[in-house]
C-alpha cells in the first residue's frame, strides 16, 4: 500500500489546474456552457483521459480522472462533465472524445432535471436496475421545459415526456454499457468536482478570515472562525480519502461514501465560507454562493443522500 | 495511488492470520475489568507472545529493537489483530505507543537499552505523567517541579491527573518544571520515574462509567536520577511533542476496524428486531457505515504520508488541498492526525447513540450492557489526548495557517 500520488499524479493535476486557470483566469466562468473551452478540454484529452492509447486516448485509469474532475470541481467548470466523460471513454460516442460533441444525461429513475439539455448533442438515458445496458438518444427527443434553475450556470429541463427512440424501452441501447457501472463512475466524478469546489471554499474562507478584520486583529484569529474552517478542511479530508479509495477500489459502497460524504463536504463547505464572509457572503458578486449553488445541484445528481444512505445501509 | 497490499504485505498478512488463529485459541480467559493486577499479568502475557512470535514493535526502528517495519505493516498488523479478535494493547499502551517511541527517537543508547527492550517483551509497563489539575489543555502550564540536588539526582514534587495504568506501572514519562523563570515552554524537562519510589503516592479515580480507569498520582520531594532524564533539560516540551503527535496519529487505527465491526453487530440486531424498518434510523446507520469507511482510508492515507518522510522537525504548513496530511518531512503524524482523531472520536460517540436508538430504552438504560459501558467510555474521546476543540486549534493554526489568539 501506498496512498500517495505519484509523481505522474501530481504533474497531471498541477497541469490541469493551469490549464483551466489560464482559460478561466482563476474565476468560475460566468457565462454557463463554453463550447470553445470544451474543445480545448477535449484537446487536453479530459474526457479521453480512461481511453487506451490506440483509441486516441490518453490511456490512465480512474484515479486520474477524479484529480482532473478535482480540478474542474475547483473552478465550477459549467458543464455535463461526468455524462461526457462517461460517453467518451465507455460508450464511444463519437465527438465526445475530443470535445465536439457535448453529452448530457438523463437518469430516468431518480426524476434530477436534465442539465444543458439546450446545449447537448447527445444525450445518454440511464434506466433500469443491474444488467440494463444505457441508450443513447437526442436532445430533442425529450419533450422538456426550462427550470429556473437555482444554479445560475447550469440551465435544467424539466422532462415531461419523450418521443422517438428516447421513447421505446429498449431502443438505441449501447452494447456493453452497464447502466450500474455508469451510474457508479458518474457519481465518483461527481464527489470529486465537490471534493473540488469543498477544497476551494476551504481556501477562501482562510484566506478572507487572514485579512478581513474586526476589534481590531483578523477574524480568523477568534476561535469561532477557526473552528468553522478547522471545521472545513475536517470535511474535505475526510472525503478526500474516500473519493481517492473508491477510484482505486471501484467498490459499489465505497463510491457512495464517497458521494455522500463529498456532497456534504461541498454543501457544507460552501455555507460555512458564506457565514466567514460575513455580509459578503450573501451578495451576488461573491463567487461564494456559486459554489452553495452547484454544491446543491451536484448533490442531488448520480446518487443523492438518501440514495447513497440506504444503499449503504442495505451493505453493512 | 495504491492501496492493495504488495507482496511483502501479502506474505506478512498471510503469515501473521497463521499465527494468530494458533495463537488466540491458547489464551486464559479475559480477566475481570475491575482486577487491575490480573488485566496488567493478562496484557503482558499477549505482549510476551506477540514478542516471541516476532510482532513486537513493528514499526519501531531497529536500532530500538524494533522490526523496522513500514508503517504499512503496523497498518496490517492492527487491521488483523482486530479481525481476529486479539486483545488491545491494554496496558502496554503508554509504553508502545508513547514513550517508548519518544525514547526511540531522544533516548541516548543506554537509555535506549534500559528501557527499550522491557516494553517490548511486556515486562514493564509505563504509564504517562502529563496532566495536572491546573495544566490539562494547556498542558504548558504545568507546575510539578524538578529541583536539581547537586548530586546530579532531582527532587520531584507536585501532583498529576488522568494518568492511566498507574497503578500498575512500573515507569511514568514524567513532565516537570526545571526552570520556573524561562518562557513557560522552554523550562520543562521530560523524566522517567520509577513509580515505586519513595514519596510516590496513587489515588485512583472513578470515571463516570464506574471504574477505577485512571489515577491521580501525587510526588512528595521523590528522588529522580538525572540519568532518567530524556532529552536535554528544560527541552521536554519538544521531545513531549513527538509523542504526542504518535498518540493522535496511531493509537486509534486499530479501533476504527473494531467499529466497522460493532456497526454490523447493531446492524444485525436492528434488522433481527424489527427496528430496522424505521428508515430514519436505516440512514443513520447507513452513514455510519460511509463514515467507518472513510476514517480507515483516512488512517491509511496518513500512515502513507508518514511512511515516506523523515524525522526531521516541521518547517512549514501544508496549504488545504495539499495531499498531505502527515507534516510533511516529520516523520511522524502530523496535524492530519488532529484531524482524523477530531473526526474519529465524534464518529464513535454517534455510534453509540445510534447503538441506543438500535437497543431502545431496555438496552440503552442497562448500565450492565456492553453497548451500555461502550456509550459511557465514549465520552472520553472526544477529550482525552487532547479535547476536540483543541485539536480544532491546532487544525485551524497549524495547517491552515490561521494566526494564533483567542
Amino acid at each position: 500500500m501506498d496512498f500517495r500520488l505519484t509523481d505522474d499524479q501530481l504533474a497531471l493535476r498541477r497541469g490541469t489546474r493551469e490549464l483551466l486557470e489560464g482559460r478561466t483566469g482563476g474565476m468560475p466562468p460566468r457565462g454557463g456552457l463554453d463550447r470553445a473551452l470544451w474543445r480545448a478540454l477535449g484537446d487536453a484529452g479530459l474526457f479521453a483521459l480512461a481511453l487506451p492509447e490506440a483509441e486516441g486516448g490518453v490511456g490512465l485509469g480512474l484515479p486520474e480522472a477524479v484529480l482532473v474532475f478535482e480540478e474542474a470541481g475547483r473552478l465550477l467548470l459549467p458543464g455535463p462533465l461526468a455524462a461526457s466523460w462517461l460517453a467518451a471513454g465507455r460508450l464511444g460516442v463519437p465527438g465526445a472524445a475530443d470535445g465536439t460533441s457535448v453529452v448530457t444525461a438523463l437518469d430516468a429513475g431518480d426524476g434530477v432535471p436534465v442539465e444543458h439539455l439546450a446545449a447537448a448533442d447527445r444525450l445518454l438515458v440511464l434506466e433500469g436496475g443491474a444488467g440494463a445496458q444505457a441508450r443513447l438518444a437526442r436532445p430533442e427527443e425529450l419533450c422538456a421545459a426550462p427550470v429556473r434553475s437555482v444554479d445560475p450556470l447550469t440551465p435544467l429541463h424539466r422532462v415531461s415526456g419523450r418521443t422517438g427512440a428516447a421513447a421505446v424501452p429498449g431502443a438505441a441501447a449501447v452494447p456493453g454499457a452497464d447502466v450500474a457501472l455508469l451510474r457508479r463512475e458518474g457519481a465518483l466524478l461527481t464527489a470529486a468536482q465537490q471534493l473540488g469546489s469543498a477544497g476551494r471554499t476551504v481556501e477562501l474562507a482562510v484566506a478572507h478570515a487572514r485579512v478581513r478584520e474586526q476589534f481590531g486583529q483578523p477574524i480568523g484569529s477568534f476561535q469561532a472562525v477557526k473552528h468553522l474552517c478547522a471545521g472545513m478542511l475536517e470535511r474535505v479530508e475526510t472525503a478526500r480519502s474516500v473519493v481517492y479509495a473508491a477510484a482505486l477500489t471501484e467498490n459499489e459502497d465505497e463510491t457512495a461514501a464517497a458521494k455522500l460524504l463529498a456532497d456534504e463536504a461541498a454543501v457544507r463547505g460552501a455555507r460555512d465560507c458564506i457565514q466567514v464572509y460575513g455580509g459578503l457572503g450573501f451578495t451576488w458578486e461573491a463567487d461564494v454562493h456559486l459554489h452553495l449553488k452547484r454544491a446543491w445541484l451536484r448533490a442531488e445528481q448520480w446518487q443523492n443522500t438518501v440514495t447513497c444512505e440506504e444503499s449503504l445501509a442495505a451493505a453493512i | 495511488m495504491e492501496l492493495g497490499d504488495t507482496a511483502e504485505e501479502a506474505e506478512f498478512r498471510h503469515a501473521l492470520r497463521a499465527w494468530l488463529a494458533g495463537a488466540l485459541p491458547a489464551l486464559p480467559p479475559a480477566p475481570d475489568p475491575e482486577d487491575w493486577p490480573a488485566r496488567r499479568a493478562y496484557d503482558m502475557e499477549w505482549q510476551r507472545a506477540l514478542y516471541d512470535a516476532g510482532y513486537a514493535g513493528l514499526h519501531w526502528p531497529r536500532d530500538a529493537g524494533g522490526q523496522g517495519a513500514p508503517p504499512g505493516r503496523h497498518l496490517i498488523f492492527l487491521e488483523e489483530t482486530e479481525r481476529a479478535g486479539a486483545p488491545y494493547v491494554g496496558a502496554g499502551f503508554v509504553g508502545l505507543l508513547h514513550a517508548g517511541p519518544t525514547i526511540a527517537a531522544e533516548g541516548t543508547a543506554a537509555q535506549r537499552a534500559r528501557w527499550l527492550p522491557p516494553i517490548l517483551r511486556g515486562e514493564e509497563v509505563w504509564c504517562q505523567g502529563f496532566s495536572e489539575p491546573d495544566a490539562g489543555s494547556d498542558l504548558a502550564a504545568l507546575r510539578t517541579r524538578a529541583v536539581p540536588d547537586g548530586n546530579g539526582d532531582y527532587v520531584v514534587t507536585g501532583s498529576k491527573i488522568w494518568t492511566s495504568h498507574a497503578q500498575v506501572a512500573d515507569w511514568c514519562e514524567l513532565l516537570v518544571r526545571t526552570d520556573p523563570q524561562a518562557p513557560r515552554h522552554r523550562g520543562i524537562t521530560w523524566l522517567a520515574l520509577p513509580m515505586d519510589a519513595p514519596g510516590v503516592t496513587v489515588r485512583p479515580l472513578r470515571t463516570l462509567a464506574g471504574t477505577e480507569e485512571f489515577a491521580e498520582v501525587f510526588l512528595d520531594e521523590v528522588r529522580v536520577p538525572a540519568a532518567n532524564r530524556v532529552g536535554a533539560e528544560d527541552d521536554g516540551w519538544r521531545v513531549t511533542l513527538v509523542t504526542l503527535s504518535f498518540e493522535r496519529g496511531t493509537a486509534f487505527a486499530g479501533e476504527v476496524v473494531a467499529c466497522r465491526r460493532l456497526l454490523r453487530e447493531l446492524a444485525a440486531t436492528a434488522r433481527s428486531s424489527g427496528r430496522w424498518e424505521d428508515a430514519v434510523l436505516r440512514r443513520r446507520l447507513g452513514r455510519l457505515h460511509a463514515e467507518f469507511t472513510a476514517l480507515w482510508r483516512l488512517v491509511q492515507w496518513n500512515v502513507s504520508e508518514a511512511g515516506h518522510t523523515g524525522r526531521q522537525r516541521c518547517t512549514g504548513a501544508p496549504g488545504p488541498g495539499a495531499p498531505g496530511m502527515g507534516v510533511p518531512g516529520t516523520g511522524v503524524p502530523g496535524a492530519g492526525a488532529s484531524v482524523f482523531k477530531l473526526r474519529y472520536s465524534h464518529a464513535r460517540q454517534e455510534l453509540y447513540d445510534a447503538a441506543a436508538e438500535v437497543l431502545g430504552p431496555d438496552g440503552a438504560l442497562d448500565a450492565a450492557a456492553d453497548w451500555t459501558a461502550g456509550r459511557l467510555s465514549s465520552l472520553a474521546y472526544t477529550i482525552a489526548a487532547g479535547t476536540s476543540q483543541i485539536q480544532r486549534n491546532i487544525v485551524a493554526e497549524r495547517v491552515l495557517g490561521l494566526p494564533k489568539g483567542r
